[in-house]
């Protein structure tokens, strides 16, 4: 049996090349070099938020997603948890926080405690802000349903991993007409939180978020990194295409070689 | 200290699970790690349902807006609690029939698959189908033609909507190179054909960009909080 699984060597060059990049861009901001982040609307909309929730007098209200802490959604959501419940205390605006999951239940409060410690006010966290509601996926729609109705949030974030819930969260919370800010990296939720939401972070943005709103340097030098990760993906799906566009045309079994070469040892 | 633990234990398991996916000597460190967080979850679980009787109960003390679904809730909590673990109705396993309590909680004709078959299951699908309802009101106000790319949307959406319908497929059956053979250059531009060219194509295409952004967004999290650069999920801003 070999030290490397001879499959994923390839995949492995790829993983050490990106992170090699991220690490690079990390250092670099430590040692000063400044880097321009594009406005993300989405991002900018949250103190907003927050800052109406307060005038209206009404609760803010944060889902983190269906998944576990095992998932890095979950993670990047309660990073920006982190920022909402800190806005929130700075606003005293009331934040609610229900989880589909114990352990997102436990790591949710740390984060919002911890946030309003940051903010000065500690004496105004209660642990009953964040709090376990089931782990059944149609059981939890119900109860943050009813509690819209009841409640009616003046700003609802929906930050995480979410599957048909989605439509049926944000629906709700149109209906009821609070502002609403989202963001997944599940494909297929995106258009209905387009659809139903005043911002959505699409994809990467969603991990950028952490970045952005923390403003910190270490932070900001990742998002450059990922942007070399962009060229080397660009200029892959480049080669690929001219290679494979190139092979039909002429024949060539050489580069029929290169072409079956990147399919079957670089992409498996 | 309370910050540093957690972290290294975060850097240690995450460097575990990253190596057992390329080195296939330590393919077994990656299970048990995974078993570790499922044994983990099982303990938080006891965690989960003691919030859940403290919250409800203190809405129902506190008699506040709604507390009659908390009553609900916790009702239907232990009646769960109690027919699951007391096993009502289970006949015993054939393996043991001398023990009671041999048998599947989940048996057929059992107090527990009586309550999920007749209880939760219609319960959850009735929620599901409310589904149908938020999907046509998102569609109406995302689909108003206000500009060039939300009429390109409804136009888009238009040809997909009626390609996947009957009524879509007869109504564009005639281009047909049976009718006329100047049709067999035309046999795209049939709604149902339309529709796999957009879905496979356009579709895919911006999916597919979509994926490479998230994908890329994973790694530099991942690697941001294993290496403890973003510490702001254990508390820190």
């Amino acid at each position: 049996m070999s030290w490397l699984d001879p499959t994923r060597i390839w995949f492995l060059g790829l993983l050490i090349v990106l992170c090699g990049a991220v690490l690079a861009y990390i250092f670099a901001a430590r040692r000063g070099l400044r880097m321009k982040v594009r406005r993300i609307a989405g991002l900018e909309a949250v103190d907003d938020a927050v800052g109406r929730a307060t005038e209206m007098g009404r609760s803010c209200l944060y889902i983190p997603g269906l998944q576990d802490m095992n998932d890095i959604q979950t993670i990047a959501s309660l990073t920006i948890l982190s920022r909402v419940a800190k806005t929130a205390a700075e606003y005293d605006a009331k934040i609610e926080v229900p989880t589909t999951r114990s352990l997102v239940m436990t790591a949710a409060r740390e984060t919002v405690q911890a946030a309003y410690l940051a903010a000065g006010r500690p004496e105004a966290f209660s642990p009953d802000q964040v709090y376990y509601v089931t782990d059944e996926q149609f059981g939890y729609v119900a109860y943050v349903q009813g509690l819209m109705v009841r409640e009616r949030p003046a700003a609802c974030f929906y930050m995480g991993s979410f599957f048909a819930e989605s439509l049926l969260l944000a629906e709700m919370g149109n209906s009821v007409g609070a502002i609403q800010i989202a963001g997944t990296a599940q494909p297929a939720q995106l258009p209905f939180f387009v659809a139903a939401c005043d911002y959505t972070l699409i994809g990467e943005e969603f991990f950028a978020a952490s970045a952005y709103l923390s403003g910190e340097p270490d932070q900001l030098g990742s998002l450059k990194g990922q942007d070399i990760g962009k060229l080397i993906v660009v200029a892959g799906i480049v080669t690929g295409v001219t290679a494979a566009t190139l092979a039909n045309l002429t024949g060539s079994p050489a580069i029929r070689a290169f072409v079956d070469f990147l399919i079957n040892k670089i992409l498996t | 200290m309370k910050r540093t633990v957690p972290m290294l234990i975060t850097a240690a398991v995450g460097f575990t699970l990253i190596g057992a996916y390329f080195v296939p000597y330590t393919q077994n460190w990656g299970e048990s790690v995974a078993i570790w967080f499922d044994v983990l979850a099982a303990i938080a679980f006891i965690l989960g349902g003691g919030n859940l009787l403290r919250t409800h109960l203190k809405r129902i003390s506190d008699q506040g807006r709604g507390w009659g679904y908390s009553a609900i809730v916790l009702v239907a909590f232990v009646a769960t609690l109690f027919v699951g673990l007391g096993k009502i109705g289970v006949a015993p396993s054939p393996q043991f029939p001398d023990h009671a309590w041999s048998g599947q909680y989940r048996q057929t004709g059992s107090a527990f698959w009586f309550m999920y078959q007749y209880a939760f299951s219609p319960l959850t699908s009735t929620i599901f189908a409310l589904l149908a309802f938020y999907i046509a009101s998102a569609a109406f106000r995302a689909f108003r033609a206000k500009n060039l790319e939300a009429k390109l949307l409804l136009g888009t959406a238009f040809i997909i909507l009626l390609g996947r319908t009957f009524a879509g497929v007869a109504l564009t059956d005639w281009i047909d190179p049976a009718n006329w053979d100047g049709f067999r250059y035309f046999t795209g531009l049939r709604l149902e054909n339309l529709t796999v060219y957009i879905m496979a194509v356009f579709n895919t295409a911006g999916n597919r960009a979509i994926m490479i952004g998230i994908a890329l967004g994973i790694v530099a999290t991942s690697l941001k909080i294993l290496i403890g650069v973003d510490r702001s999920y254990l508390g820190k801003d």
